[in-house]
């Protein structure tokens, strides 16, 4: 199987897609002549021509507007946000029209769109530039809300995006774009709404998405080898829909659990994830479920302090030790 | 100055009768000597003080009964004082609970039945009878733990927590929770289900007037233990049976010629010995029939202890022969007579009834063809045996006289399926028409 990065995996299915349906274009800020901020699109004007491969103003509510009516039409729009950050500038029609057409329209009408780029930060940023959205995305029904963490899976959700027919937003990891993993030749697609077990464990589950499951994967690693505490790990992959199923049979073999995220803990999925398990597995917990989440300021500039901002190793470690009822 | 409590004796033991007071006020009182006799739903068993000194004061009367953990009495140097009333939350925890009884039924046992319990975790602390907590203290529980202690009927008043703000947590559970021996007091024993009442009498409205009321009976501890558990087991369990009949000429003959062999009465050779060595001997090939389903989990057990239900005054109870798969016939029959013997004079202890793996209940001296018995839970099945009756059977054309015993076994459908249940009667079945095999 080849081994390729998470950013080859995302044109890859792209290009697949466009290659097999004539109707897929791609269009966003610097994505053609340039490649992408991010070389996510690099050599697909080449291989597709100027029609399909879309440079666009620097106005995201412009064109994300323009892309939901091409996908109303009978078109498969694919947006690049140069980064999530941008996409308030285009919040308007993603969570007015895109997110409502088909509902407005008694479901004559829908909007087979994918919204794509990177979220999250630590790559000292700032503020601005620095947000993690899938709490904000998460929160409007008609959107759905993806966040792969692995080259595998950011292929097979492209595809999955692609031909769903209502609008589907990928949160990529951005600080993920250069990692390696094997994605098979052959044609697949990753269902939405189901999650990954990334790792077995038996006496706690940790819960995450994105970048933060590989942050997880090597804590896990540590708990194993220094506190002889197997824990299970839990990639959310979807965020809309979401599969409240994996995480619960999951606690009912822990009891307990750890949830972690970049964004901030208010009205946050970890929060979401918790209010699940204590819906759905209340009697199977030993303990409350703990949020590891990013300080409540805006991402500070200052590598130092950005570090400190966001969860580490450390954080897990001493929630794990809380949730297991061990003295740290 | 130290508080003697009503211990606790058993995981559904939440209060105790003081039968009669063994000491008097101002007493001398040795370490260990019995002080009272305390009456559980269970048994009748002597409480022993813990510490030499003098018996000061006993603050529960003859036939009074209270909630485990209250304090009874309190022993101190000659002469002294006694404090107005003992609070029982007073008493050290750590002194209390040792000493109390001799066998601490409720010693942990060594394996936590979960599995993911962490190593680091604390390690299993022997349950205190004591109160744990002070007197209006809120009783804090994880809502697994909450969980766990209902389905296990364990009373979680008794267990020290060591979480937050004392919240009783999975790991504090865990001495509690046990998969092979002492058992979360399955003990009471498998009850026969009853004929129906009798029917109402032709005359009764004879006379057209009412009838009178019926009388109020408060019903025993023990009677009312079988209920609760038989309720359970009955609604819980999705029981089936399987009779099968039982050709015992060969085994009369066979109990005959051993019996002949042995001098002392007591150690005589009963048919329910036989059964139960053969009921034993089968469960080694059908283990699954050995195990026992707690909630949702299986356990499998190593050892094959069979329970025999024993009617005692108001009830049943069922103590257990350890690994009776390896003990002789003669073994079986002295302690078999041993176990009946104290169990009818309350007399047993409580790790002689908690635990036990398969159960036989045994009807055949009161002339009955046969019967179905309830599972004793967590156990998978219970065998019923009836009377064994002299009936013409047909031998190679020819009309002869056979003695024929029929057994009953009842299953729990959630652990094993029909099949297997036929496969282990015809098992037995061959154990008891060639006895010699039992002795093999």
């Amino acid at each position: 199987m080849p081994v390729i990065t998470y950013r080859e995996a995302i044109k890859s299915a792209m290009a697949e897609e466009m290659e097999r349906d004539d109707r897929v274009v791609v269009m966003g800020e610097d994505i053609g002549l340039y490649g992408g901020t991010h070389l996510v699109t690099d050599g697909l004007l080449d291989r597709f021509g100027p029609k399909r491969v879309m440079d666009t103003p620097i106005a995201e509510g412009g064109f994300t507007g323009a892309a939901i009516g091409m996908a109303m039409a009978g078109m498969r729009p694919i947006v690049e946000m140069m980064t999530w950050n941008f996409s308030f500038q285009a919040a308007d029609q993603i969570i007015q029209n895109a997110a409502k057409i088909r509902y407005f329209s008694g479901g004559q009408a829908s909007v087979p769109l994918v919204i794509r780029g990177p979220n999250g930060g630590g790559v000292q940023l700032s503020a601005q530039h620095t947000h993690s959205l899938e709490g904000f995305y998460g929160h409007f029904p008609g959107l759905k809300v993806v966040a792969p963490a692995t080259p595998y899976d950011a292929h097979g959700m492209m595809i999955e995006a692609i031909r769903d027919p209502d609008p589907v937003l990928i949160l990529e990891a951005g600080a993920l774009y250069g990692t390696k993993g094997d994605v098979p030749e052959e044609e697949y697609t990753v269902p939405f709404g189901k999650s990954r077990i990334a790792r077995e464990g038996t006496d706690i589950t940790l819960i995450g998405y994105g970048r933060q499951v590989n942050l997880l994967l090597k804590t896990a690693e540590k708990l194993a080898s220094n506190e002889g505490v197997d824990a299970e790990v839990i990639d959310l992959r979807s965020i809309r829909p979401f599969d409240t199923e994996t995480i619960v049979d999951s606690v009912k073999k822990t009891n307990r659990a750890v949830v972690i995220e970049e964004q901030w803990r208010w009205f946050s999925v970890a929060s979401e994830v918790a209010a699940h398990l204590q819906e759905h597995a209340f009697d199977y917990l030993d303990a409350p479920v703990e949020r590891v989440s990013g300080a409540e300021v805006p991402a500070p500039y200052a590598r130092n302090l950005e570090i400190a901002a966001f969860p580490g190793e450390d954080d897990i470690i001493d929630a794990v030790n809380r949730v297991l009822y061990r003295r740290s | 100055m130290s508080t003697v409590i009503m211990p606790k004796m058993g995981d559904g033991m939440e209060e105790g009768t003081l039968l009669r007071w063994l000491k008097s006020v101002g007493d001398q009182v040795d370490a260990g000597d019995p002080i009272a006799e305390i009456e559980t739903d269970k048994v009748a068993l002597e409480i022993e003080a813990a510490e030499s000194g003098y018996l000061i004061q006993t603050l529960v009367d003859e036939g009074q009964t209270v909630p485990i953990g209250t304090a009874i009495a309190q022993i101190g140097a000659e002469g002294e004082a006694p404090t107005a009333d003992a609070p029982a939350a007073d008493t050290p925890p750590a002194e209390a609970p040792a000493a109390e009884v001799a066998a601490e039924p409720e010693a942990p046992v060594a394996e936590p039945v979960a599995a993911s319990a962490p190593a680091a975790a604390p390690a299993a602390t022997p349950a205190p009878a004591a109160p744990v907590r002070a007197e209006g203290e809120k009783l804090r529980a994880s809502p697994l733990v909450k969980r766990l202690a209902a389905e296990h009927d364990i009373d979680l008043s008794g267990i020290p927590g060591t979480g937050p703000g004392g919240r009783i947590v999975k790991d504090d559970l865990a001495p509690y929770l046990t998969g092979a021996r002492p058992k979360p007091a399955p003990a009471a024993a498998p009850a026969e289900t009853a004929p129906p009442a009798a029917p109402a009498p032709l005359a009764a409205s004879a006379d057209g007037g009412a009838r009178p009321a019926g009388v109020p009976r408060e019903q025993s501890r023990i009677r009312k233990t079988t209920a609760k558990r038989m309720v359970e087991a009955k609604q819980v369990i999705p029981h089936f049976y399987v009779v099968s009949e039982v050709d015992m000429t060969e085994a009369r003959a066979f109990r005959e010629m051993i019996n002949g062999e042995i001098e002392e009465k007591g150690s005589k050779v009963s048919f329910n010995d036989l059964v139960v060595k053969a009921a034993a001997l089968a469960l080694r090939d059908y283990p699954n029939l050995n195990a026992s389903l707690e909630g949702d989990q299986l356990y499998d057990h190593q050892n094959i202890d069979i329970n025999i239900a024993v009617a005692i005054e108001n009830g049943l109870i069922a103590p257990f022969l350890p690994d009776t798969d390896k003990l002789s016939l003669g073994t079986i029959a002295r302690m078999t007579k041993d176990l009946a013997g104290r169990a009818r004079e309350g007399g047993l202890l409580p790790e002689e009834y908690q635990g036990g793996t398969f159960t036989i209940s045994n009807l055949g001296m009161y002339d009955v063809s046969e019967f179905v018995a309830i599972i004793n839970p967590p156990q998978a099945a219970i065998l019923a045996i009836g009377s064994i009756a002299e009936v013409p059977v047909f031998k190679d054309g020819e009309v002869v006289p056979a003695y024929k015993m029929k057994i009953t076994l009842s299953a729990d459908h959630r652990i094993s399926d029909g099949a297997e249940a036929a496969l282990f009667l015809q098992t037995v079945k061959g154990y008891l028409e060639k006895p010699l095999r039992l002795v093999l």
